[in-house]
């Protein structure tokens, strides 16, 4: 890994999409000499995808999940910075919390589904809901270790220096914490995808997971990998997009280290 | 908690017994019991809808006293076990041979990074077409959620082999088995324990995500039969049923962590602070 010399753009483009066009090569070959009803072609799924995805279902259903996500996300992790750093600082509130907290987040948390539902309905509240209550275990939890972690020798320069308040808080709590409050939120995005599809698959009339699950049950199998498709694809872009985040939040931890 | 031992040693402040600690935290744990209690009974939200703390927990007795809960049980635990078994030593393996294979690493980081983020659950509608409700959807689920977390560590983890160490095994004639053996292996292993224990928490979210989803036998299933039917306390002493198994694993891969890698620096400096 110590060489730094770059290989040529035909062995990158190689490297970047040999083994999956072998993959889908495979899938290929197989789906056309099986007779089984269940694996498509290729051609069949990415037909199946066009009609199905560019079209209104991509507002009706697609947007919507993503929306309800990205709010629950949201929440959460307002809810789990905000309760994280005074339960951090405090060391009596720390040894108070730690074990509900950890109770909480042992609960698997598609459980919460059927319970949230008796709670709330079975409306966009309750499916925002759900994604709070996964997402907000990981974020919390971080947010008490990164901020329990905070480098004393700083913390008592700011306090010689008498940066205290919120200055206090931004320059110092959340920056030191923020290495591993990133930590929890990528946790914490996936099981907000998990309960996206899941509280959809359970009651609900739109929806990706709605969508799929329907698919499934009127065997429109190509349709259905479609949706398995755009399920996959989805998590991989919200993962670059975390990624993406990750670098810019904690570039001055990076440079710090290297 | 995690925590990186050696470094907490100015934070204690006040808190210096441990009974102190174990004492607090059995107050929020009361604390959390009579509140679930309280709101029920003074009615800020249904009775119906959220028994009191008592009833839950009365509830789950209740359950634990008949035998279909404790083959529910057997299930899910079977389950999840038998799936991170597959997934952890498929994962082994799979980086073993992308470390030894020449350019393999470069050739599968794309496949990899794109197959990784895919949520799990998105493969439901094929598990349920494939197995139905039975034991099959619960693997797939667990195996396919489980590999990857895995694999990324047992990737890191070869990928640490220190260079001296490795040149040293080299001229010294010992034999790529060997060499896997006593250089790679004991490198490898902390990662690996990391990558089980995460996979452990995932495999047994999907293995009750599976019951309760596809409906496959189990306590997942347990969990919804109980809600379908209107049994709000034993379904919610159901839920708590959950949450202490979801400790137990998480406590039962610490342990196994540390007898494994009893060796380890990390663990040494734990065991002597």
């Amino acid at each position: 890994m110590t060489v730094t010399e770059r290989p040529g753009l035909g062995l990158r483009l190689l490297r970047l999409l040999g083994l999956p066009i072998l993959l889908i090569l495979a899938w290929w070959a197989f789906s056309v000499t099986s007779e089984s009803f269940y694996v498509p072609t290729p051609p069949r799924v990415v037909q199946a995808f066009a009609e199905t995805w560019f079209s209104p279902r991509l507002i009706d259903d697609a947007l919507p999940s993503v929306a309800r996500l990205l709010a629950g996300y949201a929440l959460a992790t307002v809810l789990g910075v905000g309760l994280g750093v005074p339960i951090g600082l405090s060391v009596r509130l720390r040894a108070a919390a730690e074990p509900v907290l950890e109770f909480f987040r042992a609960i698997p948390p598609p459980v919460l589904v059927p319970l949230i539902m008796l709670l709330a309905g079975i409306d966009n509240g309750m499916k925002i809901l759900v994604i709070v209550s996964g997402c907000v275990w990981p974020i919390l939890l971080n947010t008490v270790e990164g901020v329990r972690a905070l480098d004393q020798v700083l913390s008592d320069t700011c306090r010689m220096y008498g940066v205290r308040g919120r200055s206090r808080l931004r320059h110092l709590v959340l920056r030191g914490a923020s290495p591993q409050i990133m930590a929890g939120l990528r946790q914490a995005l996936s099981v907000g995808i998990i309960l996206m599809v899941i509280s959809e698959m359970f009651a609900s009339s739109s929806g990706l997971g709605f969508t799929i699950v329907l698919f499934q049950r009127g065997f429109a199998i190509p349709e259905m990998w479609s949706g398995i498709l755009l399920l996959g694809l989805l998590g991989f872009g919200l993962s670059v997009i975390f990624r993406w985040m990750e670098r810019r939040v904690l570039s001055w931890h990076w440079s710090h280290r290297a | 908690m995690t925590g990186s031992p050696g470094t907490r040693t100015v934070t204690a402040g006040s808190m210096t017994t441990k009974g102190a600690k174990a004492a607090y935290g059995l107050a929020g744990l009361a604390g959390l019991l009579a509140l679930m209690e309280a709101v029920p009974r003074l009615g800020i939200v249904d009775e119906r809808f959220l028994p009191p703390a008592s009833e839950i927990l009365g509830a789950l007795a209740a359950e634990l006293r008949t035998a279909a809960l404790w083959t529910a049980l057997g299930e899910t635990l079977g389950g999840w076990a038998l799936g991170l078994a597959i997934a952890f030593v498929a994962a082994v393996l799979a980086g073993v041979v992308i470390d030894l294979v020449p350019g393999l690493r470069a050739a599968s980081h794309s496949t990899i990074e794109f197959l990784r983020p895919i949520p799990s659950v998105a493969l439901i509608p094929l598990a349920t077409l494939l197995f139905g409700a039975s034991l099959g959807s619960t693997l797939l689920l667990v195996v396919y959620a489980a590999f990857w977390q895995v694999l990324i560590q047992v990737m890191y983890g070869v990928a640490d082999v220190d260079t001296v160490a490795d040149d040293t095994a080299r001229s010294y004639g010992l034999s790529r088995w060997s060499r896997i053996r006593n250089v790679v292996w004991p490198t490898a292993l902390p990662y690996i324990m990391t990558g089980l224990r995460l996979a452990a928490s995932v495999a047994f979210i999907l293995a009750i995500t599976a019951e309760l989803v596809v409906g496959s036998p189990g306590l997942g299933l347990e969990i919804q039969v109980a809600q379908s039917s209107g049994a709000v306390a034993t379904m919610y002493g159901l839920v708590v049923l959950a949450g202490l198994i979801g400790i137990a694993v998480n406590l039962a891969v610490r342990v196994l962590e540390r007898r494994v890698l009893a060796w380890h620096p990390s663990v040494r400096g734990e065991v002597a602070s």
